[in-house]
């Protein structure tokens, strides 16, 4: 790599953070030091997936020596909640699933804390749980929220009181009753997904300090700090400005360290024992059930189109298994909703989907934010159709897929993207249509294919906001609260910064942590949203301090700022040709002629961004002028061998491609894809198991698998496709989420086409895939 | 709970400490010598980011006590880059783009450490297998493993150096 990258959008430069993380300099949150003022949380869980608290009694616990305080849902009236505000952040009254906190202790040390924490007892009066998401949506279904209707709500979420129903989202589009006689074929299926967990490797660390003048700071890892400010301030009564979140480099968050889950608890410990810092770190099993997890899910799906191939009808319900509280699960059944036909034009559309509670851990966002879930079914379906009036799947998915300009299900037009583009590339990278042969007689070799669509999901208008500082030497430090998780966002940002401003990449430093108290204001770093959002905001902020750079100079050199441009650095004019650096003008300015005085000064340019031409949705239909900012989409094509002998599956070759509109640095862009590919794969064979009283049976990495080197295909093949978004930074949108959609459905249906056998229900193993041969040949 | 006196070398450097016997290495790392680099991810030997190499040997320290590490020799990822300059392995990793969040990424380079160290050119094969007890969520691993086979390139033309 060159030493300077000047023009840096479009170029593979290396990470920002990269020689942080190399050497093991990177601080995260459990690496800050507190000295030996510490002190060490720990949670009390409940035993009982669904019961009363009658008792709770923590005598014995603060008797022991180094106990310092303990805390209860007596302790905080108020409930905390995205956009359903239904949670306790300790259990009050009624516990909701297995290892809901009840009481949470503060010690002098992690050993004490523990003990103590088994000294605390709770007396429990169990009542009836109910774990599967279509049984708790019943009218006589066992009800874990009797309030329900009594819980402040966001108005685009629609709770039913008295059921388990935490959201119902209705698409209502065309008529589908009269299309089923066109059909020529219909396919039908139900749809099971189980809840998973986002094992980031780094588990939930959250340290509080309420210092007795009532300044309270919150030291965690976090995708949104600004979103846990506002949640936990309004939650226990703390003003805004007194209130402050810094969050270190996150160690993958994948949606699990978005919203929020244990960290308010580590605050009200604090409040117990204000001037000390207390440390809540969760244990591998707490990081399993006691933090959030992908949702469940059960969807029965309808699909039909006519002899030629055209999509005429949808009919679906889906239903998701919210677990005990929503943290993002309403909107997520919101997002299921609104997108419900995948990446489909489809005239006639009954749509319905259901958050529904069930006596489970959490259930919120997880990279793909409902989309992996419910393409998982429609796009095998969408094979099914195709076999059934005979056309390749993949021309099948060309002829229906949504293009640029069409009005879509929610009444919106299509905002500009190349989805047969991507279909295109992604067949053609393995050999699409050519039989190969397998590596042995007792493999059978199978190829398939699966589309996305995702859409950021989110409020109408999450912002984003920048700030550009130059220094003496004009390099920039840029301050934004959007986070890194790894994606690569303070990278991309810094090259957008540097590309905006016409200084070298290497230049620009991105100020880290991201501090509340510090970081211009960023809604949250989720929804992959923030090459876009962020990205604008970066841009704006770039172009303001540039605007006033060029008029200092301009009005040194008595020339228009119009003619004026800054490159490599240094400003120089497009109509004279002269030339002055940036170095030392950007903080003191420019003497005026014969030093009669000086113009300028520090350069700050601050920039920001929302979008704000979301409309509302019609609660009984769904429809709107504008349901969503913009769409991503893309395709996967997946080449694997199936051993007859022991139902493995190895996945020789994935390809996949994404319409990214700009690749501001492509090779960011395929290690998202190649990351993701191996996420969706994994994600396939992954669920949390429960027994039938709710406990969890695999909550450690042992008996929950997650894929290793050992694991990977055989090859990955990225790729992407550049049309350009409306009102995104050089046309770039986000990719991070959608690189995981299509891959677990992709490689159902490569497996169908490899034995001939259908899975509905997830997740795979080798022995099920085994059973299934087994059984086939039986028959 | 008794403590015990031990006498290590950590990166080089001879070091003596007071522990409690039930004490963890991968704690007595981190919190008595800030060694932060090393990382704790589940403490039941499942995920690898702990790995340190005890004489030489990749080994999860959270499954091991600090008394153990008496009269040993321990490496950790902050002993790859003693004076800041990037060993092979850390600039193949660099090069070949191999982090994403950064929190495996310790065990990762010391694993390959272990491994480069006892077999300077292995197959691809062998060095999954090397690596299959790092866990990794963000990268999918494929710039990992071709970041270890050039560093193996790299590490067999220098001195043993990391």
């Amino acid at each position: 790599m060159a030493e300077f990258t000047t023009e840096p959008v479009g170029k593979s430069v290396t990470r920002i953070d990269m020689y942080d993380k190399v050497t093991g300099s990177a601080t995260f949150a459990d690496d800050i030091q507190f000295g030996p003022g510490l002190y060490y949380g720990r949670l009390v869980r409940c035993p009982h997936a669904h019961a009363l608290i009658r008792k709770i009694d923590a005598t014995r616990a603060l008797e022991l020596p180094g106990v310092k305080a303990v805390v209860t849902g007596a302790d905080v009236p108020k409930n905390i909640g995205l956009y359903l505000i239904d949670r306790p952040i300790f259990a009050r009254e009624r516990v909701r699933y297995v290892g809901e906190p009840v009481a949470g202790v503060v010690a002098i040390s992690e050993e004490i804390a523990h003990e103590a924490a088994q000294l605390v007892e709770v007396e429990y009066e169990e009542v009836p749980a109910v774990f599967d998401p279509v049984e708790a949506a019943q009218e006589d279904a066992p009800l874990l929220h009797p309030d329900l209707g009594e819980y402040e709500v966001a108005n685009f979420i629609f709770p039913k009181p008295g059921t388990n129903i935490s959201e119902h989202f209705k698409l209502r589009r065309g008529d589908v009753q009269p299309a089923w006689d066109r059909c020529a074929a219909i396919v039908e299926g139900t749809f099971r997904l189980p809840q998973i967990q986002h094992v980031p490797i780094e588990p939930h660390v959250a340290v509080s300090l309420w210092e007795p003048s009532g300044q309270v700071t919150l030291w965690t890892c976090s995708q949104s700090p600004f979103a846990q400010r506002d949640l936990v301030a309004q939650s226990l009564d703390i003003p805004h400005g007194s209130f402050r979140v810094v969050s270190p480099y996150v160690g993958g968050g994948f949606g699990g360290k978005a919203g929020i889950s244990m960290e308010v608890c580590a605050v009200v410990m604090a409040r117990a024992v204000k001037g000390h810092p207390v440390k809540l770190r969760m244990t591998r099993e707490e990081e399993f059930i006691g933090t959030t997890v992908r949702q469940s899910l059960v969807a029965h799906t309808k699909i039909g189109c006519d002899s030629e191939g055209n999509l005429l009808a949808m009919e679906t319900q889906y239903y998701f298994g919210g677990g005990a509280y929503n943290d993002y699960g309403v909107n997520i059944a919101r997002a299921a909703g609104y997108s419900c036909t995948g990446p489909y034009l489809i005239p006639n559309v009954k749509g319905d989907s259901y958050c529904v509670y069930t006596n489970q851990p959490i259930g919120s966002a997880m990279r793909g934010f409902g989309m992996p879930e419910i393409h998982w079914g429609i796009e095998q379906i969408m094979d099914q159709l195709a076999e059934k009036i005979d056309m390749d799947p993949a021309d099948f998915r060309r002829r229906n897929c949504v293009k640029s300009d069409e009005t879509i299900l929610t009444g919106m037009k299509m905002p500009p993207i190349d989805l047969v583009s991507c279909i295109d590339k992604a067949t053609k990278a393995i050999d699409w249509g050519k039989r190969e042969a397998p590596s042995a007689p007792h493999k059978k070799r199978g190829k398939g294919i699966a589309i996305m669509w995702k859409a950021p999901a989110m409020p109408p208008n999450p912002g984003s906001a920048a700030i550009v500082r130059f220094n003496e030497d004009a390099t920039v430090n840029v301050s934004i609260g959007a986070q890194d998780l790894g994606q690569g966002a303070f990278t991309v940002l810094a090259q957008m910064a540097a590309q905006a401003l016409g200084v070298p990449y290497e230049w620009v430093r991105v100020s880290v942590p991201v501090d509340t108290k510090y970081s211009p204001y960023e809604w949250q770093t989720v929804a992959s949203r923030i090459t876009w959002s962020t990205g604008n905001a970066v841009k704006a902020a770039a172009e303001d301090a540039k605007r006033q750079i060029l008029e200092i100079v301009a009005g040194h050199w008595g020339e228009d700022p119009k003619d004026l441009d800054i490159k490599d650095g240094t400003v120089f004019s497009y109509r004279t040709e002269e030339e002055i650096s940036l170095k030392g003008m950007v903080i003191y300015g420019l003497p005026n002629e014969n030093f009669e005085g000086w113009t300028g000064g520090p350069i700050v340019g601050q920039g920001r961004f929302m979008p704000t031409y979301v409309t509302n949705l019609d609660f009984e239909t769904g429809q709107g002028t504008r349901a969503v900012v913009h769409y991503t989409v893309g395709a996967q094509a997946i080449d694997l061998e199936v051993d007859t002998e022991t139902g493995e599956i190895t996945v020789l070759r994935i390809a996949s491609v994404y319409d990214v509109g700009k690749a501001i640095n492509p090779d960011l862009i395929m290690t998202q894809i190649e990351g993701g590919a191996v996420h969706g794969m994994s994600s396939a064979f992954e669920g949390l198991r429960f027994d039938s009283e709710g406990h969890p049976m695999n909550p450690n990495l042992v008996d929950y698998r997650i894929s290793t080197a050992a694991d990977i295909p055989l090859e990955i093949h990225g790729d992407y496709v550049e049309t350009p978004l409306e009102d995104g930074p050089w046309g770039a949108r986000g990719v991070g989420e959608h690189v995981m959609v299509p891959t677990a459905p992709a490689m159902a249906n490569a497996i169908h086409d490899a034995v001939g056998i259908r899975f509905n229900d997830l997740p795979l193993s080798a022995e099920r895939v085994f059973q299934a041969l087994q059984e086939k040949r039986e028959s | 709970m008794a403590n015990h006196t031990i006498t290590f070398t950590v990166n080089g450097a001879l070091e003596r400490v007071d522990v409690p016997a039930n004490l963890t290495l991968l704690q007595m790392l981190r919190d008595k010598l800030a060694l932060t680099g090393t990382k704790n991810g589940c403490e039941a030997g499942e995920c690898g980011a702990c790995t340190v190499l005890v004489d030489g040997e990749p080994t999860n320290s959270c499954m091991m006590l600090a008394v153990e590490a008496d009269g040993r020799e321990i490496m950790t990822v902050e002993g790859l880059a003693p004076e800041g300059q990037l060993s092979p392995i850390q600039q193949a990793f660099v090069d070949h783009n191999a982090v994403q969040c950064g929190f495996c990424t310790p065990g990762m380079l010391v694993s390959t450490y272990g491994l480069l160290r006892r077999n300077p050119n292995p197959t691809e094969e062998e060095i999954k297998e090397a690596l299959v007890g790092n866990l990794c969520r963000c990268t999918g691993y494929v710039r990992i493993i071709q970041a270890v086979q050039a560093a193996a390139t790299q590490f067999a033309g220098t001195e043993g150096g990391a």
